[in-house]
């Protein structure tokens, strides 16, 4: 189960273990194909196809798939009642997460702080 | 060097039009839009009145419009700061962070944006508690009390809508009576889940992590009071997102572009479609039009100008 966007999706909780494990930074955002999510995934696209962050793995993923409780479940969502689920992995921990939409601003705001080149 | 035969600001359904018309008739046209292409249709989760597309998310038909004009030679950037503009001399010129580009003519299509209540515990809130969104994150609150805020049909339609998940939900409106249609008005006012406050505003959202409730102000006595919530939904209706060209173009006292049948601006070579655009129907199909007669109009002036370069 997986979101019908251009970016490259994580579909399993396994996989995404190990992507974070392999990977030193990765960006997922975990949502569904509604208005708040859409416009982060845009944003996610354009970063990506720019090369200004080639550094950085960006992934979906989605909410309503049951392996998503790797994201769901984290101590840093439990406040969230926003969808979608953005977090940034820096050698697998979690170093930043938002909820609810957020603009290309803050999607670089994050990175640039969290995940330097 | 980004100089182009037309630039086209905003990317939904106004200037995506006006990019499909452009590009097809063989101008050179970039579409700059600060955000993500597809402008309010991406806020839409089933578009069902769009003529020939049975139902349809806005996703669909936002990224079908999109790969339309790529594919009739329109260049998009998307997801970009807009620094400046500058609109009033022949050669326009739209400064971002990737750049300035340059046209003989523009088209402004920048649509509206969600109204917010402008508090700063709403900003800090937003996403634990705080949503403009119900369809997107009603299931959050399951058996929970929330509120929704304004009394137009989307917060009407929304309110009830939420019901289905909420214990309870309160409806805060400034006014003594809705925006709404009668139907809408009806429907909330015989759910047993919904209640009302009227000629109310809030005054602060509360909460630490996350909602915990606001504070509402009676508007004719003065009176304050807390209420219980964990969450907010507000839906106060949509601004023209016009601020950028305030100082180009005439606008309106509610900030609306002023053009004429030809979508044309005070500003010569400068036209405007879509929701930015004063007007009464704000839809999909009336955006559609209105970038269709800017895109014709920006080409007859393009023409034109050939003709009598003085
Ligand atoms: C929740 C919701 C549901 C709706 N449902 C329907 C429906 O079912 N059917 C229907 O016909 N209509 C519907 N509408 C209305 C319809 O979506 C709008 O009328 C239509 O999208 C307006 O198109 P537009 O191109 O003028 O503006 P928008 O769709 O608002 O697009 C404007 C674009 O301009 C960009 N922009 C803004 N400022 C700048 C700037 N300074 N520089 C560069 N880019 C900028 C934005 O990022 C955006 O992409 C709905 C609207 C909403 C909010």
């Amino acid at each position: 189960m997986t979101l019908p966007t251009g970016l490259e999706h994580v579909a399993t909780a396994d996989e995404l273990t190990s992507l974070i494990a392999e990977t030193e930074h990765v960006m997922v955002c975990c949502g569904r194909m509604g208005p708040m999510c859409v416009p982060v995934y845009g944003v996610m696209e354009d970063l990506r196809d720019s090369g200004d962050y080639a550094h950085v793995e960006f992934r979906d993923m989605l909410f309503d798939s049951p392996e998503s409780h790797v994201i769901r479940d984290l101590p840093e969502c439990s406040s969230f009642r926003g969808l979608p689920f953005t977090v940034y992995f820096k050698n697998g921990s979690v170093v930043a997460a938002t909820s609810s939409i957020q603009s290309a601003e803050q999607i670089k705001a994050q990175l640039d702080q969290h995940f330097s080149g | 060097m980004n100089d182009f035969d037309v630039l086209v600001l905003g990317g939904g359904p106004a200037g995506l039009s006006a990019a499909i018309y452009l590009a097809r008739g063989k101008r050179r046209v970039c579409l700059l839009d600060r955000g993500t292409v597809g402008g309010q249709v991406l806020l839409t989760h089933a578009v069902a009145n769009y003529p020939g597309i049975p139902e349809r998310s806005g996703y669909e038909i936002a990224a079908a419009m999109r790969a339309q004009a790529v594919e009739f030679g329109c260049e998009i950037v998307s997801n970009v700061t807009i620094e400046s503009v500058d609109l009033r001399p022949d050669t326009k010129s739209i400064h971002t962070a990737k750049g300035v580009y340059t046209a003989r003519a523009v088209v402004l299509a920048m649509g509206g944006a969600p109204r917010t209540l402008e508090l700063e515990s709403e900003a800090r809130l937003q996403g634990r508690g705080i949503s403009y969104c119900a369809t997107c994150d009603g299931d959050f609150f399951q058996d929970q009390d929330i509120l929704v805020v304004g009394g137009g049909n989307s917060a009407l339609e929304e309110a009830v809508a939420l019901t289905k998940y909420a214990s309870s939900v309160t409806v805060v409106h400034q006014f003594d009576h809705f925006q709404a249609y009668a139907h809408a008005v009806a429907e909330a006012q015989n759910n047993h889940r919904i209640s009302f406050r009227m000629e109310s505003v809030v005054e602060e959202f509360v909460g630490d992590d996350t909602l915990t409730g606001a504070v509402i102000r009676h508007v004719p006595t003065g009176e304050t009071k807390r209420i219980d919530a964990t969450g907010a939904f507000v839906l106060i209706g949509y601004v023209p997102r016009t601020e950028s060209v305030a100082e180009c173009v005439v606008i309106n006292e509610r900030g609306e572009i002023v053009a004429d049948e030809a979508m044309a601006t005070s500003v010569p070579g400068v036209f405007v479609a879509g929701d930015a655009r004063a007007k009464r129907y704000r839809q999909i199909t009336t955006a559609v039009g209105d970038g269709t007669i800017a895109a014709l109009s920006a080409m007859e002036y393009l023409e034109a100008k050939l003709r009598s370069p003085a």
